[in-house]
C-alpha cells in the first residue's frame, strides 16, 4: 500500500512541475533560452493567490485566475523588457539576463512582503476533506490539484494544436524566419508563448501554497529548478517530454521520501538526472540531433 | 510592379548588395542568375524583408515598402519560398499549407487547399503525413504549395530546382510557367541558368553584389558571355 501511497502523492507533485516545466520548455523552444526566472514568475502567482484569498476574500477558483492573469501580464513584460532586446546577443548574455531577473523579482518581493513566510488560508469544506482507500490516503486537495493540472495541461494541448496562434507557436519554434515568411508576427508569437508559460507557473504557485500552506519570497528556487530538470529529462522544447520528465521527478522524489530517504531525496533527482543524460543526451523523448545554429 | 532601387545590403562587415537595381512587371517571369555568393538569396532575402537593406528602397506598385515588416509584406500580396525550402519538418503537409494561409482573411481555404493539391497531386496524398518525412522534390512542391496558399501577386522563388533529379527540375519549371500564366508575377532565382532563361522573359545576372548584365531572356541566351560563363560552354 506504501507504494501506492507514494503513487498519488507522486502524483500531486509531479502535476505542479508538470505546470511548472511547461513554461520552461515551450520558452526554451521559441527563444532557446532557459528562462531561469521562471521558479520566481511562479513565487509572484502564489503571492498574487495568497492576498486574492486573505485580503481579497476571493474563493480558491478566483484566486487561481487572479494568479494566472496576473502572471501572464508579468511574463509578457519580463520578456519585453528583459529578454527581447537581447534575441540577437550571445545566449550567455541571455542566460545571465534570466539571473538577473529572477534575483530582481525574488528582493522586490521580500521588500513588499518581508522575508518571513506566509501561510495559506486553511483548506475549508471538500478541500479540507480526505479519504481512504485499502490504507491509502488521499486528500482531497490532491484530487484538485491533479485535476486542474491535467485540465490545463488539455487546454494548452489544444491551444498548441488547434488554434492560430498554437500554430504560429509551433513554427516560430521551427524556424522564425521560415515562419516570418508565412505572414507571422515573431514577436507577438513570443509574447504569447511567454503569457501561456506564465500563467501555467502562476498556476502552480497557487496550487503549491494550497498544497505546501507556507510561502516565502525565495520559494521559486527549488521547483524551478526540479521543473527545468524535469523539461530536460524529458528532453527541453519537447511539450510531452515536459509532462514525461515531470511526473518522472515527482515520482522520484516521492519514492525516495517514501523509502527513507527524505533529506537526500534532490540528490536523487539530480542522480537519476544525470544518469540519463549520460544515457540519452537529448533526454527521454529528445533525438540525439546536433543543435541548430 | 516589383522595383528595388540601389540596394545596399551588408552582413557585419561584409558588402553583400553593393547598389543593385531592378524591375519586374505585373505578369512577367524574371530570372536572377549568377555564381554563388553573388548576392542572389540576398536580393530576395532583402525584397521579402528578412534582410534589412543599409541603403535603398523596395517598392511595390510605387509604394515604399523598405520599412514594412516581413510579415506585413506577405499580407501585402508578397510571397518567397526560401532556398532549402524550410518547410516546417514538424508539422503536417497539411499544417504546412495552412500556415501558408496564415495571413489571408479573404476567400474559401478549402477550395485554395483544393487548388494547391490539384497543383501538386503528390501533396494531397501525403497531408497527414510529417513535412520532414517527405523527399527532397515533395518538399519543394510543399514549399511552393505553402507559398501558393498565401496567393500571393508577386512570388519570389529561390533556387526551386536545387537537388532535383532531371526529371523532376522539368516538372518543377513546368509548375512555374503554369502559375505565371494564371497571373502571379514571378522572381526567379536559380543556378540552373539554361533552364531559368527558358521561362523567364527577362534576366539580370550577378557578380559580387552587382548586376552586371540585364536583358532579354531569349536574347542573353545566345551572348557568348554568358554562354561561357552560366550554360556550360
Ligand atoms: N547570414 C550571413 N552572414 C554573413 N554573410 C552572409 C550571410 N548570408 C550571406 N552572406 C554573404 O553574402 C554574400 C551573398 O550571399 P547570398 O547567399 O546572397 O549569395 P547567393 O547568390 O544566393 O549564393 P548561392 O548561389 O550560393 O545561394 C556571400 O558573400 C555570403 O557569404
Ligand atoms: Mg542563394
Amino acid at each position: 500500500m506504501e507504494v501506492f501511497q507514494q503513487l498519488i502523492n507522486g502524483l500531486s507533485l509531479g502535476s505542479i512541475y508538470a505546470l511548472i516545466a511547461l513554461g520552461y520548455t515551450m520558452v526554451y523552444g521559441i527563444i532557446q533560452l532557459i528562462n531561469f526566472a521562471h521558479g520566481d514568475v511562479l513565487m509572484v502567482g502564489a503571492y498574487v493567490g495568497w492576498f486574492s484569498m486573505t485580503a481579497l476574500h476571493m474563493n480558491m477558483f478566483a484566486a487561481l485566475a487572479t494568479a494566472m492573469a496576473a502572471c501572464a501580464v508579468l511574463g509578457v513584460v519580463i520578456e519585453r523588457v528583459a529578454y527581447k532586446p537581447l534575441r540577437n546577443s550571445t545566449r550567455i548574455a541571455a542566460l545571465i539576463t534570466a539571473i538577473g531577473v529572477s534575483l530582481f523579482l525574488e528582493y522586490v518581493m521580500m521588500y513588499f512582503v518581508g522575508a518571513n513566510p506566509k501561510a495559506y488560508p486553511d483548506l475549508t469544506g471538500f478541500m479540507a476533506g480526505s479519504f481512504t482507500i485499502h490504507g491509502v490516503i488521499i486528500k482531497n486537495i490532491q484530487l484538485v490539484i491533479i485535476g486542474i493540472s491535467v485540465l490545463l495541461m488539455i487546454i494548452l494541448q489544444l491551444i498548441v494544436q488547434r488554434t492560430r496562434v498554437g500554430k504560429a507557436m509551433r513554427a516560430v519554434s521551427q524556424d522564425a524566419d521560415a515562419a516570418r515568411l508565412m505572414g507571422i508576427n515573431v514577436d507577438n508569437t513570443i509574447s504569447v508563448t511567454f503569457a501561456i508559460g506564465s500563467a501555467l507557473a502562476g498556476a502552480a504557485g497557487v496550487m503549491w501554497g494550497l498544497y505546501y500552506v507556507s510561502i516565502n519570497p525565495l520559494m521559486g528556487l527549488m521547483p524551478g529548478l526540479k521543473a527545468f530538470v524535469a523539461a530536460v529529462f524529458g528532453g527541453i522544447g519537447l511539450i510531452p517530454g515536459a509532462l514525461l520528465g515531470a511526473y518522472a521527478v515527482g515520482f522520484i522524489e516521492t519514492i525516495a521520501k517514501g523509502v527513507g530517504l527524505s533529506t537526500y531525496s534532490d540528490a536523487v533527482v539530480f542522480l537519476v538526472l544525470i544518469l540519463i543524460l549520460i544515457i540519452k543526451p537529448a533526454g527521454l523523448l529528445g533525438k540525439n540531433t546536433k543543435e541548430k545554429v | 510592379m516589383l522595383e528595388i532601387k540601389d540596394l545596399d545590403v551588408h552582413y557585419g562587415g561584409i558588402h553583400a548588395l553593393k547598389g543593385i537595381s531592378l524591375q519586374v512587371d505585373d505578369g512577367e517571369i524574371v530570372t536572377l542568375i549568377g555564381a554563388n555568393g553573388a548576392g542572389k538569396s540576398t536580393t530576395l532575402r532583402t525584397i521579402s524583408g528578412l534582410k534589412k537593406p543599409t541603403a535603398g528602397s523596395v517598392l511595390v506598385d510605387g509604394r515604399d515598402i523598405t520599412k514594412m515588416s516581413a510579415p506585413n509584406r506577405v499580407a501585402l500580396g508578397l510571397s518567397q519560398v526560401p532556398e532549402g525550402r524550410r518547410i516546417f519538418t514538424q508539422m503536417t503537409v497539411l499544417e504546412n499549407l495552412e500556415l501558408g494561409s496564415y495571413r489571408r482573411k479573404d476567400g474559401n481555404r478549402g477550395k485554395d487547399l483544393q487548388e494547391v493539391f490539384g497543383r501538386f497531386p503528390v501533396l494531397a496524398d501525403r497531408r497527414k503525413q510529417l513535412g520532414g518525412t517527405l523527399s527532397g522534390g515533395e518538399q519543394q512542391m510543399l514549399a511552393m504549395g505553402r507559398a501558393m496558399m498565401a496567393k500571393p501577386r508577386i512570388l519570389l522563388l529561390d533556387e526551386p530546382s536545387m537537388g532535383l533529379a532531371p526529371l523532376l527540375v522539368q516538372e518543377i519549371f513546368e509548375i512555374i510557367t503554369e502559375i505565371n500564366k494564371d497571373g502571379t508575377t514571378i522572381l526567379l532565382v536559380e543556378q540552373n541558368a539554361n533552364k531559368a532563361l527558358q521561362v523567364a522573359k527577362r534576366a539580370y545576372v550577378m557578380e559580387t553584389g552587382r548586376i552586371v548584365i540585364s536583358g532579354d531572356a531569349a536574347e542573353l541566351m545566345k551572348t557568348e558571355d554568358i554562354k561561357k560563363a552560366y550554360l556550360g560552354g
